[in-house]
């Protein structure tokens, strides 16, 4: 009778699924609620949990609930601690979540809300989900160690060495994309920069009141601090306003991007208790506290989309990314559908805390699903907007030009009637001076959020404005500092191989000098972006998404080498096809990036067609001189060398995997290098 | 058990996640750790051991998310 039951429960799900998955793909002309599409993506979510996870558990992994795992056997109360598994859930979706979901989903909403929904919901499901749970369960195999060192034993040191450049790679064109984002978000607004500004003294007051008034005190402190966040997003609005202090905070991109360079310099070097770690506790609380606001909010307001289900920018002309839906709407959407970054984190300190095997599919699969569910409502919050300001805010002002009326032309010659009054009314009501050309998301999600939130708690659209930019900015910050020491490391590891001086992590000269170039490695392209009259994210982020993805295949190609390594090669298909479809978009917008004929996309053609007019002494916009020609022509040369890089990691990934996979195949039993099987002492299963 | 029994452990529970989210484990987990397997050793205090999580999660670069 209760099997009965459950059985009619899960059709019923399934039913109400399909249904609200139906209204969001086929409602057309009247704008749809937001709702529909969030039951749609729950749904599939749920649905997707109960079965398919549990096919890979119980069938492709066979996660075995009597094998001791790392934290039973090697406890030490420090590292390796048997942890409640809602606890480590927690720790490891803080851990994965990041600005990545919530920027992607805004810029793919230029295609329409369809094309994106069902991207992040048909890769989460079977490739990003199913990546961060083998690679967790793999490492929970092998003590916890990192993916790098996983893929040497399984798969040689020539690979380890590969995918340990191209984790580096990912790391400098991160770092640059996301100060980008915070850049463009704080240029011309002396609110946001002020506010953002704050964070510096009051993690400074967190991290001295941490370590000598209340050695500590999370809790206490975390408490001071958000009362100092909102403090300062208040006396934002003021310092805005005052005719003296105003045009103090309101500075040019390029000189954001000056101080951003010196501030991760500086942030990387100091002490990490008096910057680093206070600022990291406040921008994880803060997010996950926004993100279940967010949630909160659209659950109540459920607010309708102004966005159609599919523009007409899925033939590739769109003004907030080139290119056409495939590959590049895969590769826009990264995190939130597949992200190989997880793959560092499912195998960093997470397998180390596993109280039992069996719980790597909640922490893995059901964490992965919980960061879907952040880039559903990242889209959701994009799609509020009128359509009109959301082009405005994410088109180049190469393209809409610089005032509102010339930016409502040509945005409602596109199709996307909207007034001039509109755009200033928005920048108004949100305590800008303009809404004009806002790219990198964080602008647009966080109108989208303060409209959302606006619904909820009335008045004060500007405070929970400048609230959401402070919140990326603050966990955008967070990255900056934590990232460039992680780079620093990697690269004194990889310069030591070489020059073993460089390698003394204590030494001041080794350090500094591994700092300056992990700095300049960002620094360069950060700057690139913002002089570019494009609006650099169109580069930068193709850039970001392909090194991700990248990443990404780089892990399940591991993942499915090893399967073939266990003798499981009946069910390599979990991820082999993930991977096969990874390598595709990879390599394929990798080989756009690099050879297609449209100035727009290919950087080679872009870079031939200013060394055409360069050669006929004719100086083309963005470059105002000739000088300017040749290092934009120069720079698309950089570009294009990084992604002819990206595609020769991932191809060389492939080649590796094949080899191994093909070895494998040949063995006579299971080759894979785990840990010796040790059983579960009776009544540990649970902490 | 009892409403307030239930909160106070529903409590317990958000704090152990919101510090381990910020690598901080169980400070009593650590305790009676070392007091069973390693009576020998001297047990840090919770400052220290706030410490020495700190510089571990820190000290040589976290990879942060994007």
């Amino acid at each position: 009778m209760n099997a009965m039951a459950g059985k009619l429960g899960w059709a019923a799900i399934a039913i109400v699924g399909a249904v609200c998955l139906g209204m969001v793909a086929l409602e057309r002309g009247e704008s749809i609620n937001a709702i529909w599409l969030v039951a749609a993506a729950l749904a599939t979510f749920v649905i997707a949990y109960r079965f398919y996870s549990r096919y890979i558990a119980v069938n492709a992994l066979g996660l075995d609930a009597t094998r001791a795992t790392p934290a039973q056997r090697r406890n030490d109360g420090l590292d390796y601690v048997p942890t409640d598994k809602w606890v480590l859930f927690g720790h490891h979706f803080a851990a994965i979540a990041g600005a990545g979901p919530l920027v992607g989903p805004v810029l793919a909403a230029q295609m329409g809300y369809l094309p994106g929904t069902l991207w992040i919901l048909a890769g989460v499901v079977f490739a990003g989900a199913v990546q961060d749970f083998v690679i967790l369960f793999l490492s929970s195999r092998r003590d916890g160690r990192s993916l790098g060192e996983m893929i040497r034993t399984e798969m040689g040191g020539a690979a380890g060495t590969i995918a340990m450049i191209g984790i580096l790679m990912i790391m400098i064109i991160l770092l640059a994309v996301l100060a980008l984002v915070v850049v463009k978000a704080l240029a011309q607004s002396p609110w946001g920069t002020f506010t953002v500004a704050m964070t510096i003294p009051i993690a400074l007051l967190m991290g001295v009141y941490l370590r000598f008034l209340r050695p500590g005190r999370i809790l206490e402190m975390s408490i001071i601090g958000f009362i100092g966040l909102l403090v300062s997003v208040w006396l934002g609005g003021v310092v805005a306003a005052d005719p003296t202090w105003g045009p103090m905070f309101t500075l040019k991109g390029t000189t954001l991007a000056w101080l951003l360079i010196g501030y991760g310099f500086i942030a990387s070097v100091l002490p990490v208790w008096l910057l680093l770690a206070p600022r990291d506790y406040l921008s994880t609380f803060l997010k996950i506290g926004t993100i279940l606001l967010l949630a909160l909010a659209i659950f109540l307001v459920h607010p309708d989309l102004s966005m159609p289900a599919v523009t007409k920018y899925i033939d590739g002309t769109g003004p907030v990314f080139t290119g056409n839906l495939f590959p590049f709407l895969f590769i826009t959407i990264a995190c939130g559908a597949v992200s190989g970054f997880h793959a560092l984190i499912s195998s960093g300190t997470t397998p180390k805390m596993l109280a039992n095997e069996s719980q790597a599919r909640l922490i893995g699969y059901g964490g992965m699903l919980m960061e879907a569910f952040v880039a559903i409502m990242a889209l959701v919050a994009a799609s509020v907007l009128h359509p009109g300001v959301y082009f405005a805010m994410n088109s180049a002002a190469g393209v809409i030009g610089t005032t509102a009326e010339q930016a409502a032309q040509t945005i409602s010659q596109w199709g996307f009637v909207v007034t001039p009054d509109q755009l200033t009314q928005t920048a108004k009501d949100i305590g800008e001076a303009t809404v004009l050309s806002r790219a990198g998301g964080a602008p647009t999600l966080a109108v989208g959020m303060a409209q959302i939130l606006h619904g909820l708690m009335p008045n004060g659209m500007a405070f929970w404005y400048h609230y959401a930019i402070l919140f990326e900015a603050l966990f955008i910050l967070t990255t900056v500092d934590a990232g460039t020491r992680v780079g620093r490391f990697m690269i004194q590891e990889l310069l030591g191989t070489m020059a073993p001086a460089l390698k003394a992590t204590e030494s001041w000269a080794a350090n500094l000098v591994a700092t300056a170039l992990c700095v300049a490695g960002w620094g360069y392209f950060l700057y690139q972006g913002v002089i570019d009259p494009l609006g650099g994210i169109n580069t930068l982020w193709p850039l970001f998404g392909i090194a991700n993805q990248m990443l990404a295949a780089i892990a399940l190609t591991f993942a499915t080498v090893t399967l073939m390594k266990m003798k499981r090669e009946r069910y390599i298909w979990v991820t082999l096809v993930p991977t096969a479809w990874l390598v595709i978009c990879t390599v394929t917008a990798g080989f756009e990036k690099l050879f297609h004929e449209k100035p727009g996309i290919g950087f080679l053609a872009h870079a031939n067609k200013f060394a055409a007019d360069l050669a006929a002494g004719k100086v083309t916009a963005p470059a105002k001189t000739l000088e300017d020609m040749q290092r934009v022509i120069f720079n698309d040369y950089v570009d294009a060398t990084l992604a002819a890089l990206f595609t020769l990691v991932v191809i060389a990934m492939v080649v590796f995997g094949l080899i191994a996979a093909m070895k494998a195949r040949k063995a006579a039993q299971a080759t894979a290098a785990e840990t010796p099987y040790v059983a579960l002492a009776a009544g540990t299963a649970q902490p | 058990m009892n409403l307030r029994a239930q909160a106070t452990a529903f409590w317990r529970k958000a704090v152990q996640t919101a510090r381990l989210a910020i690598g901080v484990p169980d400070y009593d987990r650590y305790v009676a750790h070392m007091r069973m397997h390693h009576p020998d050793r001297p047990v840090m205090t919770y400052p220290e051991f706030f410490d020495e999580r700190q510089q571990k999660r820190y000290g040589t670069g976290r990879t942060g998310c994007c």
